[in-house]
């Protein structure tokens, strides 16, 4: 039997049911108790557990998080959310000078298991600062781990891994997932950081996407798959660590790659794909790796820039193409995007 | 008179408490200049400490009578210049010895060094060297003790340098809204390096703190009696839900910022101010005080040769350890025994 479940209500049941198993668990972030609950994930647990779980926080995200690690460190599982990724860039200092080093730095003696989920949010003309995908900023600090869910089942799946392991994670959530829904079974169930899923298998070609990208990836490979061209599509799902091991046999096989990022194209997470699978598998492509991301500008207000600033399917379309067809032609840009416009609701 | 309140024991645990970590820290001097006589030498010695270390000797006195209020499961984070707590909290001697040499059995299995100190069996929950790092982290631990119902307290030591961050204005505001069970300890050297706090701060510490909503009080730290009877009230209100307390402790510090030798002459340092400062070194003031009491000379002598043997000892478990491996450089990314 199947159960349809948004992105945000697999959050918050995830949510739910580590707080109910571990009475250390508690959630805080900016806004986490006001009723809109970072786009419903977080209204299930402030309902169930009361303030003194779940709790709104000053505007300082440097300090809380670090809060949070001194809590992990003395025996509680801290979930702090930030409504968008940049407020994060705010935590920096804790997150990669303290959470990822303090088991390092202690000989393992210590842990400091916090999670911090985070919103990329695009769309509505969020523009430069509230918008950004940051995940390649945060993937080179060892002893963190960063992962991007892009379905349902994974966003709950993946949180409960990350609340009851011992690393610190950080979880990155496209605002465009959160309404998606999926298959998403009751009860308690891990899915395992560091595993990619294949979402589609295909022999032509692998796109390697990374949470929203993910659904724009399997949008192109249907086009694709019209022309002929059979797309293998997979969500990376974590991003520190990566699964070499499913990108690197899937690309074996097809002999192609494209990356599929949400964040920027340069110094992006295609970048260190890319350059594993040219290390790992020189001789058997057929072609040249190609990455599809974000221009090198700051994230523009105006529907007609932000139309050209995010890379679509129809990007992907035409990226594939030229690698399996040797052209380059079709639509560049998002042109889709309005459909995810909905009236103006509030700040977030 | 503030030393009347406490017993001739608890004066002499505090003596003792010092004078480890003057022995200890003046036994890393002295391996310093050895290896450094066998560097210049051109002789690679076979065992030696080569990280920045960051000596207390002259500031004793906060560390050993803050952590002196404190019970055993109570817990502290420190600062680059971590020795002083690390021991006063009663972290182990050999472990520090071994993690300064570099050594497996060091307390952090030589991953940490001189700056990152760790005993968690004692509540030492490390130390940061990123400056104003240490003082978040103390209100996670008081924010736990109080979500748990647990009347542990939390300890931040820091430097008058940590003033000035952000996170320091975050974790205090932060701390007095929920009342948290937490002391911030700042002991006030007066440098951050070479820079003077007058040429960087604009306030004192404690109106810092006052006006962000936490109780504040100055301390001596030449008069372990001063620092007790600050922290023993500070305890006290934070057990008591009362919420934190700032103690500024006022103290000089006697060697460089860095290393083993004294920086008088430069910038702002001058011999004249150490030496008035020596001149009120909280070991020599509290043995004076000892002495008073009627306290026999042979009772302290006995101690120094006691600690003497610990500290000895403790190099030598260090120089007999074995290195790390070189594969151990993948473990312990997420705790005991975590996948590489
Ligand atoms: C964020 C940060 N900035 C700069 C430094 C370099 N640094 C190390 S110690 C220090 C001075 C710290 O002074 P204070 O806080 O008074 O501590 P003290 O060394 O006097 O104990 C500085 C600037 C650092 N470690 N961290
Ligand atoms: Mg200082």
């Amino acid at each position: 039997m199947t159960r349809l479940l948004a992105y945000s209500d697999a959050l918050a049941e995830a949510t739910t049911l580590a707080m109910e198993r571990d009475p250390a668990v508690f959630l805080m972030g900016v806004g986490v108790d006001d009723p809109g609950g970072i786009f419903g994930s977080t209204t299930l647990p402030h309902d169930r557990f009361g303030d003194a779980r779940v709790f709104d926080t000053p505007i300082s995200e440097c300090a809380l998080t670090g809060a949070a690690i001194g809590a992990a460190l003395t025996g509680m599982r801290p979930l702090m959310v930030h409504a968008r990724c940049d407020f994060l860039l705010l935590t920096l200092d804790q997150l990669a000078n303290h959470a990822a080093k303090w088991s390092y730095m202690s000989g393992g003696r210590l842990s400091a298991p916090v999670v911090v989920r985070a919103v990329i949010g695009r769309g509505w003309g969020q523009a430069a600062q509230h918008s950004q995908s940051v995940q390649a900023a945060l993937a080179p600090f060892p002893g963190m781990q960063v992962i991007m869910p892009a379905t349902a089942y994974d966003a709950k799946g993946m949180l409960l891994s990350a609340l009851t392991g011992r690393w610190p994670v950080v979880c990155l959530e496209h605002r465009w997932l959160y309404g998606l829904k999926d298959d998403v079974p009751e009860g308690f169930y891990t899915v395992e950081i560091g595993r990619a899923r294949t979402a589609r298998a295909g022999t032509d070609a692998t796109v390697v996407a990374l949470s929203h990208m993910v659904v724009e990836a399997m949008k192109a490979a249907d086009v694709l798959a019209k022309e002929g061209i059979d797309v293998e599509v997979v969500d990376l799902r974590s991003v520190v660590p990566w699964d070499r091991e499913t990108v690197c046999a899937s690309v074996r096989r097809t002999g192609r790659l494209v990356v599929a990022d949400t964040g920027p194209r340069s110094f992006g997470v295609g970048a260190e794909i890319a350059a594993v699978v040219n290390e790992e598998l020189f001789g058997e492509l057929r072609a040249p790796v190609r990455r599809v991301g974000l221009p090198d500008v700051p994230t523009p207000c105006a529907p007609v820039l932000e139309a050209a600033f995010y890379p679509g399917s129809a990007d992907l379309v035409r990226t594939v193409r030229a690698l399996v067809r040797g052209v380059d032609h079709g639509a560049r840009g998002d042109a889709s995007a309005a459909r995810h416009d909905k009236p103006f609701s509030g700040a977030f | 008179m503030i030393q009347q309140a406490f017993s001739d024991d608890e004066l002499l645990r505090g003596d003792r408490a010092m004078l480890l970590v003057r022995r200890a820290e003046e036994r890393v001097v002295r391996q310093y200049a050895e290896q450094n006589a066998d560097f210049a030498r051109g002789v690679q010695p076979a065992h030696a400490i080569k990280c920045p270390t960051h000596l207390s000797i002259g500031q004793e006195g906060a560390a050993v009578g803050v952590c002196q209020e404190l019970n055993v499961d109570d817990v502290a984070i420190s600062t680059h210049r971590c020795h002083a707590h690390y021991l006063a909290k009663g972290g182990d001697l050999r472990a520090m010895m071994a993690e300064l040499f570099g050594k497996s059995t060091g307390c952090a299995r030589g991953k940490g060094g001189s700056m990152h100190l760790v005993d968690p069996d004692v509540g030492m929950l490390g130390a940061s060297a990123i400056v104003g790092g240490s003082i978040p982290l103390a209100v996670g631990a008081a924010l736990s003790a109080q979500m748990q119902g647990r009347t542990r307290v939390a300890v931040a030591f820091f430097g008058d340098g940590a003033v000035e961050q952000g996170v320091f204005h975050e974790s205090l505001a932060f701390a007095a809204l929920r009342r948290l069970p937490v002391l911030f300890v700042c002991e006030n050297n007066f440098y951050a390096t070479l820079s003077h706090v007058e040429a960087r701060q604009p306030v004192g510490i404690p109106q810092r703190a006052t006006g962000l909503g936490v109780a504040s009080v100055t301390a001596d730290g030449s008069d372990l009696a001063d620092v007790l009877h600050a922290a023993r009230g500070a305890v006290r209100r934070a057990r008591a839900g009362e919420g934190p307390t700032l103690i500024e402790v006022r103290a000089y510090r006697w060697m460089s910022h860095v290393g083993t030798e004294p920086d008088t002459g430069r910038m702002k340092r001058s011999a004249e101010e150490l030496a008035l400062w020596k001149d009120r070194c909280p070991l020599a003031v509290l043995r004076v005080r000892l002495a008073a009491r009627g306290v026999p000379a042979a009772t302290l002598d006995a101690m120094g040769t006691e600690v003497d043997a610990a500290v000895e000892d403790a190099v030598e478990f260090a120089r007999r350890s074995p290195a790390p491996s070189p594969e151990d450089l993948f473990t312990h990314l997420a705790g005991e025994g975590a996948p590489s």
